[in-house]
């Protein structure tokens, strides 16, 4: 029997008459990864700040750890450790100072709170850097500060709004193998927030959409995927000849695609080897030519457009910008 | 947002935490706690120096002697620029969010701000103090009377940074809370801590004996000078306890 880290039933928030989150459903396993996929506006960030006792909602029952989050705040907030988008990190003090203030704040023995600081500032790799003021460090060194604070007060259950959000590649693997690590190591449950399709895909043991305040799908990843017709596998070739042979071998699912020279052939495919080998085989069986060929894996985009029948990158109306600022707000005053 | 109730077994082990992340802001970036501290000890020099001569015989005896209480208030009220940008600028970075979701006494990351201003506005007035001595200050005031007159200032210090929390809390950023409490500041040069308020033209005049820091001065006055106090020591008190009053519950409030 695996209990559940975060329940959330019939999750509403609005902001006067804009309607930010609608009615959610969320059950998160203990010791799990659950993410939150979704673009810019879609109510991420609030359903965070809900879950993390930094705002109320409108209704619903949600609970953390077995604490409801609307009159158990203290005892949900012993429990969770929060990484926002935002950095909270405070830039004048230095990396190790940062970590002993919230080793001060969560009540831990002096002596414990000074080991700990250097353990986490060599687990970070932030050791060279761990006595300069974090103004100083980098996007990826501060996100790693971040990280490594909210690790100090032990938290149970860890919430991530956007963690590789703004990071380099580099810098966002690192990160990646860090939250393994978290659930691998220490058995923590992980909420995590992002805008990428990969992210949730690496990281993720299930995923939830979220669309306008809505749950739009909700699976694991392959089940998400197969959701989505979006992959494909595209072949150039030199010349019209070899196109048309090559369309005739592959059969009625080989389109031309629009885009281009219209010699590069898309042939549905779920991005996987045994598809791209079946492929390759029958090119070879016939002896035809292919001049290139890519594998075209399913993105936020493609998601988007099969679930919601809109386009993830298109930005959001004015309406909903402005709410996000007024969201942003509500956070720095709240 | 602030029905929540509050950890409040860890209060004063949060106060001093967040008083110590203060005290590092002020090292780290000094140019603000020194341009409030030094700049009411550089207008007690420049007053006294420009104006001293002229001012003698309305003050009746040596200027300095007239000047030096009345200055000391300067640093309360200079304060509370420090104080309001400080809580603006908290309210605007993201650490205050993490403060927010933690098991922490929340009222922590308001009250160490007033601490530090205490310990702040002290170390001026003896700054201002000293210096006072040196051009010429000759205070008559015993042991006893040199402690009431310190705590009347610890007292004043702490009801107007409760107010100046307040003016923080409410600004939308920090350019302008450092504006916010600018009719603060210039409260005590509009009362009696320059010159006698009779020698005012009378709308003025009204409204510089019956504001907070002409009383306050006074009773300053006495306790360092011996000069008549009055029912202004009581007035003084009253002012304290409705401003420390109103600045804690308003701030509570938006908080």
């Amino acid at each position: 029997m695996v209990n559940s880290a975060i329940t959330a039933r019939g999750l509403r928030k609005a902001y006067g008459e804009h309607t930010v989150l609608d009615g959610i459903d969320l059950t998160v396993a203990e010791g799990t990864i659950f993410s939150l996929l979704g673009p810019n506006g879609a109510g991420k960030t609030t359903t965070v700040q809900i879950l993390t006792t930094l705002i109320g909602a409108d209704a619903g029952e949600i609970a953390v750890g077995g604490y409801d989050v609307g009159t158990e705040r203290d005892g949900v907030r012993e429990l969770i450790g929060v990484t926002g988008q935002f950095a909270a990190v405070d830039e004048l003090l230095t990396g190790r100072e940062n970590l002993h203030m919230m080793g001060d704040l969560n009540h831990l023995p002096r002596r414990d709170t000074r080991g700990l600081a250097t353990e986490l500032l060599e687990r970070f790799d932030l050791v060279e850097a761990a006595d300069k003021p974090a103004s100083t460090y980098s996007g990826g060194m501060t996100r790693r500060l971040d990280l490594a604070m909210t690790l100090v007060g032990n938290p149970r259950v860890i919430f991530l709004d956007e963690p590789t959000t703004g990071l380099d590649p580099r810098s966002r693997r690192a990160i990646w193998d860090i939250i393994r690590g978290l659930v691998d190591d220490l058995g923590v449950t992980v909420f995590l927030t992002t805008q990428y399709l990969e992210e949730a895909d690496q990281l993720a043991d299930r995923i939830a959409v979220l669309d306008q305040g809505r749950i739009v799908a909700e699976g694991t990843a392959a089940e998400l995927k197969r959701l989505i017709p979006g992959g494909h596998i595209r072949i150039d070739f030199a010349d019209q000849r070899a196109l048309a042979a090559a369309q005739y071998a592959l059969g009625p699912s080989a389109r031309v695609l629009d885009a281009g020279d219209g010699l590069t052939l898309a042939v549905p495919s779920d991005g996987g080897v045994r598809s791209l080998r079946a492929v390759l085989d029958l090119l070879d069986a016939e002896s035809i030519q292919a001049g290139g060929i890519s594998v075209h894996t399913p993105n936020l985009d493609d998601v988007f457009l099969t679930l919601t029948g809109r386009s993830a990158q298109r930005p959001a109306t004015a309406a909903e910008h402005d709410n996000d600022r007024a969201t942003t707000e509500q956070e720095s005053l709240a | 947002m602030s029905t929540t109730t509050v950890a409040n077994k860890h209060a004063v082990a949060d106060t001093m935490t967040m008083l110590r992340r203060n005290i590092i802001h002020a090292k780290r970036y000094p140019s603000m706690v020194f341009g409030i501290l030094i700049m009411p000890t550089v207008l007690l020099l420049v007053f006294n120096y420009v104006f001293g001569g002229a001012l003698e015989k309305s003050s009746g005896g040596e200027y300095i002697d007239y000047l030096a209480p009345g200055m000391l208030l300067l640093l309360p009220a200079y304060m509370t620029v420090s104080v309001a940008v400080s809580i603006a600028t908290d309210k605007s970075k993201g650490i205050v969010n993490r403060f927010r979701v933690m098991a922490i006494s929340q009222s922590s990351m308001l009250t160490g701000h007033v601490l530090g201003a205490l310990i702040q506005a002290l170390g001026g007035m003896a700054v201002m103090t000293g210096v006072a001595l040196l051009i010429g200050f000759r205070p008559n005031a015993n042991l006893l009377e040199w402690v009431a007159a310190f705590g009347l200032l610890t007292l004043v210090t702490f009801a107007f940074t409760w107010l100046a929390i307040a003016l923080g809390l409410l600004s939308p950023n920090p350019e302008s809370a450092s504006n916010a409490p600018f009719p603060i500041v210039m409260m005590p040069f509009l009362g009696s801590g320059l010159v006698a308020t009779d020698t005012m033209p009378v709308g003025l005049r009204q409204f510089a004996e019956y504001q907070p820091f002409t009383p306050i001065t006074e009773t300053l006055r006495g306790l360092l000078m011996g000069t008549e106090i009055g029912v202004n020591g009581w007035v003084s008190l009253g002012w304290c306890a409705v401003i420390a009053g109103g600045g804690y519950l308003w701030s509570k409030s938006i908080f």
